[in-house]
């Protein structure tokens, strides 16, 4: 056991360096200087304009040579030091992603849990289903399929605009100051549902489509057809099926992570929704490098961490996993 | 699973209701706290008294006190400083921090702000401005001379903060600034001074207070986020969060009495702009009051009977705020001959622009490229002897006779030795009106046989080319409506050609002409409100900009504005009955008489 945590730990660890190195590298290599850009937004004329450029690429570092400003990026990362936004100068980096990173967890987790466990449960009680099968997994398909921004625009305009069920935009009502009443909470509330909806319809389809062929798969298996022909009740043999397909969908959670943080980026911006998804689009306009890695870094450290908690998940749903482990250790 | 998910919905839903029916409830109770008097009041006595107990702020704030407005914030509000110049909170300067005089633009009118007079030349060099009576900052000190000479001072190249802000330049003519009393200041200038220049800086620069700003060192003065600062202004910052900036009014402010006006709105929440998608659908919902942002299509929200009004009930519907320009990069083949920007210039089709990619909201710009608001100055017969308009058959004529011809038959001309041409035209990726514009200009030079692409850099580098001077065609709308032509003319012809790339503004095609340098110059030393000699002067520069193209003006940019007479009336419009403020909530625009629009604004209910 320790051996399997121990393994996976030192690759974890290899993966976080390698992608905050690369994380480090993206935004030196694109063109341009940022600093040229919050001078000329501010509107500087003449003299003024080189002695704020001295004192802006004093102010990020960016005057040092590459390799210290990488070594300094790595020293600041363990300070919890990751610099000054440029796109929102002079707010510290670690400042900025602390305000909007609530917003994602409180958006990202439930619609990944909420839409994993219903588009699973669903999709095992449609297989095999004619009726469902025929009406509803087409529908499935579909909602997979929709772009995250799309079905964004579509429900912000059926439920905001046309039916002004929802607000469509904001994190809470604008006419609020932040307190724990129960308005305010409801306003939290509604102004969450949206992004919330939009992200947990089109995973939901994913994973009932996944899970029903799945268990397909799995009914046709010698396991099932021997387990029929003793006489168990269909129910046991659906559920033994249902418990070999999850595992192939757990490992999928893991690899999809990345793809929902990204379907997350695009709900906020359409929604207005706080979060970091509208500040890395902003940070990239902007040549804004130090909330630009900020931001990643969060994103590799979040599906990280979340791949970990499914490797701890897997030990504990799948018996062969220990089986091999201890076959391993004697 | 699914049976306790459809428990938690049908709880929620039930709670909603609940909740849906409390709701008017909870915002009744805080409107019998915030009658105004009563809130000063208390807010002094806490701040003498009891410490432990916080300003009476309401939890919600009632509508039909409250302003909302959008388009300036596109990121969290993290700078209130306001020489942090394209990055401050909104109204950081014209709500929060005030300038000696605000400019009116559409009356070409200096209005005393904290300045208690006109601008008074006491001798060709001696600027005097006297202040206000009575003004105090929020602390309750007194805003006096000392203060004026402070801020002035700070970006003294000699002084003892040396900071580089953007009314520096005062520094080329000015010689000193001196205290004569308690509220009356002494600018002494060189010989010919740049008035033009000098009228410009006294609406755009922001007065701080001595007392606090002094303790600052010179890197918290330009950098700093100076969230709780003290200013003069009729509003206060209150509170802000990822996605708006909440101010509240200042009842204790000096123009109550000056003005005898007193804002409309207690509270002005600006909001933080995802998209001009959103803005459009806060706008239909009606939760924006006043929204400054690019909503294509605004036209049938005007007509359609959705209660949203612009500045004009009809085409274009927006004032004209800047000049967007095909820029040039003149170092190149073969737009370096002037032959080739005048083909252009008749090959583009501007009305296809203002129609098609502005569904109308934009007027096309005169070809002098000088604002409708400057007017005045566009020498007729000049623009009846130059000016242009599309014509593709004489751009064509006009390439042929300058011997530009299609040697290869791909139906694109080459250069005159023979080499091939191929340009680019830029502008930043997702500026979607821009996109469809030069989309449109690619098109028309095409279709008179100059091979041109669109491309849509990110912001970042589009930038940098035209600071670098590596770009071929861009688009640009830098130079926006202001006190004096003089902003445009520097614009275009900005020199030394060395220095483009630190101004940072304009003549980023490094056009290079002396005399037009020359002539920029004496513009500046005109006297400010002296028309004749400013005409005279841009007159001549007309003559070189229509014949030298050195940019091509194609249209003006609206200040974008949609406004919603739900809760508020009395907007500014075009109408005779109604005043003629700019109706926008811009960085630079409450400077701009933005802030009289507030003080004339009324609740719908009290009409």
């Amino acid at each position: 056991m320790a051996k399997y945590f121990r393994r996976k730990l030192l690759i974890y660890l290899l993966t976080f360096i390698i992608a905050v190195t690369v994380d480090w590298c993206i935004p030196r290599f694109m063109p341009g200087n940022p600093v040229d850009l919050i001078i000329s937004r501010a509107g500087l004329k003449g003299s003024a304009v080189s002695q704020m450029y001295t004192f802006y690429m004093q102010a990020f570092g960016l005057d040092q040579p590459i390799w210290k400003q990488y070594l300094n990026f790595w020293i600041a990362i363990f300070h919890g030091d990751l610099g000054t936004s440029i796109f929102l100068f002079p707010s510290p980096v670690t400042k900025v992603i602390l305000g909007a990173v609530p917003y994602d967890l409180a958006l990202l987790i439930p619609a990944i849990l909420t839409s994993w466990f219903a588009g699973n449960n669903f999709g095992a009680f449609a297989a095999r289903s004619k009726r469902l099968d025929n009406t509803l997994l087409p529908l499935g398909y579909i909602l997979t399929g929709t772009p995250y921004m799309w079905l964004g625009i579509v429900l912000a305009w059926a439920f905001g605009i046309a039916w002004r069920i929802f607000p469509i935009a904001g994190g809470y009502s604008f006419a609020m100051r932040p307190a724990l009443t129960l308005p305010f909470i409801w306003s939290l509330f509604q102004h969450w549902f949206l992004p919330f909806a939009s992200l947990f319809i089109v995973q939901f389809g994913g994973w009932a489509i996944g899970m029903r062929n799945l268990i397909i798969y799995e009914l046709e298996a010698d396991y099932s057809h021997y387990l029929a022909a003793l006489g168990a009740p269909k129910r046991l043999v659906r559920k033994y099926a249902f418990q070999n397909a999850m595992l192939p969908q757990l490992t999928g959670l893991a690899l999809q992570l990345g793809v929902i943080v990204a379907g997350a980026l695009a709900t906020e911006v359409v929604f207005s929704y706080p979060g970091i998804g509208y500040l890395i689009l902003q940070a990239i306009h902007n040549e804004d490098y130090f909330l630009l890695q900020g931001c990643f870094l969060f994103v590799v450290i979040g599906v990280l961490l979340a791949n970990f908690i499914i490797d701890i998940t897997y030990v504990i749903v799948d018996p062969r996993t220990r089986a091999g482990m201890q076959g391993g250790a004697s | 699973m699914r049976k306790s998910t459809f428990l938690i919905l049908s709880f929620l839903i039930v709670m909603s209701m609940v909740l849906a029916a409390c709701a008017p409830a909870a915002v009744a109770t805080p409107i019998t706290i915030t009658s105004a008097p009563q809130v000063v009041k208390e807010t002094q006595v806490v701040t003498q008294v009891v410490p432990a107990t916080p300003a009476p702020v309401p939890l919600t704030y009632a509508r039909n006190e409250t302003l909302y407005t959008s388009g300036t914030q596109w990121g969290p509000p993290s700078s209130w400083n306001p020489f942090n110049g394209g990055g401050y909170a909104m109204g950081t300067i014209g709500l929060v921090y005030e300038t000696l005089y605000i400019y009116d633009p559409l009356a070409d009118k200096f209005i005393p702000w904290l300045a208690a007079q006109d601008m008074k030349w006491v001798d060709p060099t001696t600027l005097e401005i006297k202040l206000r009576d009575g003004i105090t900052w929020t602390d309750g000190t007194p805003l006096t001379a000392d203060d004026v000479l402070f801020t002035y001072k700070l970006a003294d190249p000699n002084g003892d903060f040396k900071a580089g802000l953007n009314f520096a330049g005062l520094y080329n003519f000015l010689s000193s600034i001196d205290k004569v009393d308690n509220l009356t200041v002494d600018f002494k200038f060189k010989a010919n001074p740049a008035y033009q220049e000098v009228g410009f800086y006294l609406w755009q620069t922001p007065i701080v207070q001595a007392a606090s700003w002094s303790k600052l060192d010179v890197k918290d003065i330009t950098g700093g986020a100076n969230e709780n600062g003290i200013g003069s202004g009729p509003y206060l910052f209150e509170s802000h969060d990822q996605d708006r900036q909440v101010l509240v009014r200042n009842d204790n402010w000096w123009g109550i009495k000056a003005f005898g006006k007193t804002p409309g709105p207690k509270r002005i929440v600006d909001i933080v702009n995802g998209s001009n998608n959103v803005a459009l659908g806060l706008v239909l919902q009606g939760g924006l009051d006043l929204s400054n942002n690019f909503l294509p299509g605004v036209a049938t929200l005007v007509k359609g009977g959705y209660g949203v009004q612009t500045y004009y009930p009809e085409a274009p519907y927006m004032l004209s705020a800047n000049v967007a320009a095909l820029i040039i990069n003149e170092q190149i083949k073969p737009l370096d001959d002037v032959n080739f920007r005048k083909a252009m210039a008749y090959a583009i089709n501007t009305d296809d622009i203002v129609q098609t990619a502005y569904t109308g909201i934009v007027k096309a710009a005169d070809p002098t490229g000088l604002l409708p608001i400057w007017d005045k100055y566009v020498d007729q017969d000049m623009v009846a002897k130059y000016g242009w308009s599309y014509d593709p058959a004489k751009a064509k004529q006009i390439l042929a006779d300058a011997g530009y011809k299609d040697v290869n038959n791909d139906k694109f001309v080459e250069n005159k030795d023979g080499s091939p041409i191929a340009l680019e035209v830029t502008c930043p990726s997702g500026w979607t009106d821009w996109m469809a514009s030069i989309q449109i200009i690619s098109k028309n030079a095409q279709a008179v046989g100059i091979n041109m692409t669109p491309a849509y850099p990110d912001y970042g580098p589009w930038r940098d080319a035209q600071l670098k001077g590596t770009f071929q065609l861009s688009i640009q709308n830098e130079s926006q409506m202001s006190s004096t032509p003089w902003s445009y003319y520097k614009w275009v012809f900005q020199n030394p050609i060395a220095n483009i790339a630190t101004a940072q503004y304009g003549n980023y095609g490094r056009y290079d002409n002396p005399k037009a340098f020359d002539l920029v110059n004496q513009l500046n030393q005109v006297k400010v409100g002296d028309d004749a000699a400013i005409k005279a002067i841009t007159s001549q520069l007309q003559e070189i900009t229509l014949t030298e193209y050195p940019t091509i003006p194609l249209w003006y940019n609206g200040l974008w504005s949609q406004v919603s007479n739900a809760v508020w009336t009395n907007w500014p419009s075009s109408a005779d009955s109604a005043n003629h403020y700019l109706p926008a909530s811009w960085r630079g625009y409450w400077n701009m008489t933005g802030i009289e629009m507030l003080l004339d604004l009324k609740p719908a209910a009290a009409q």
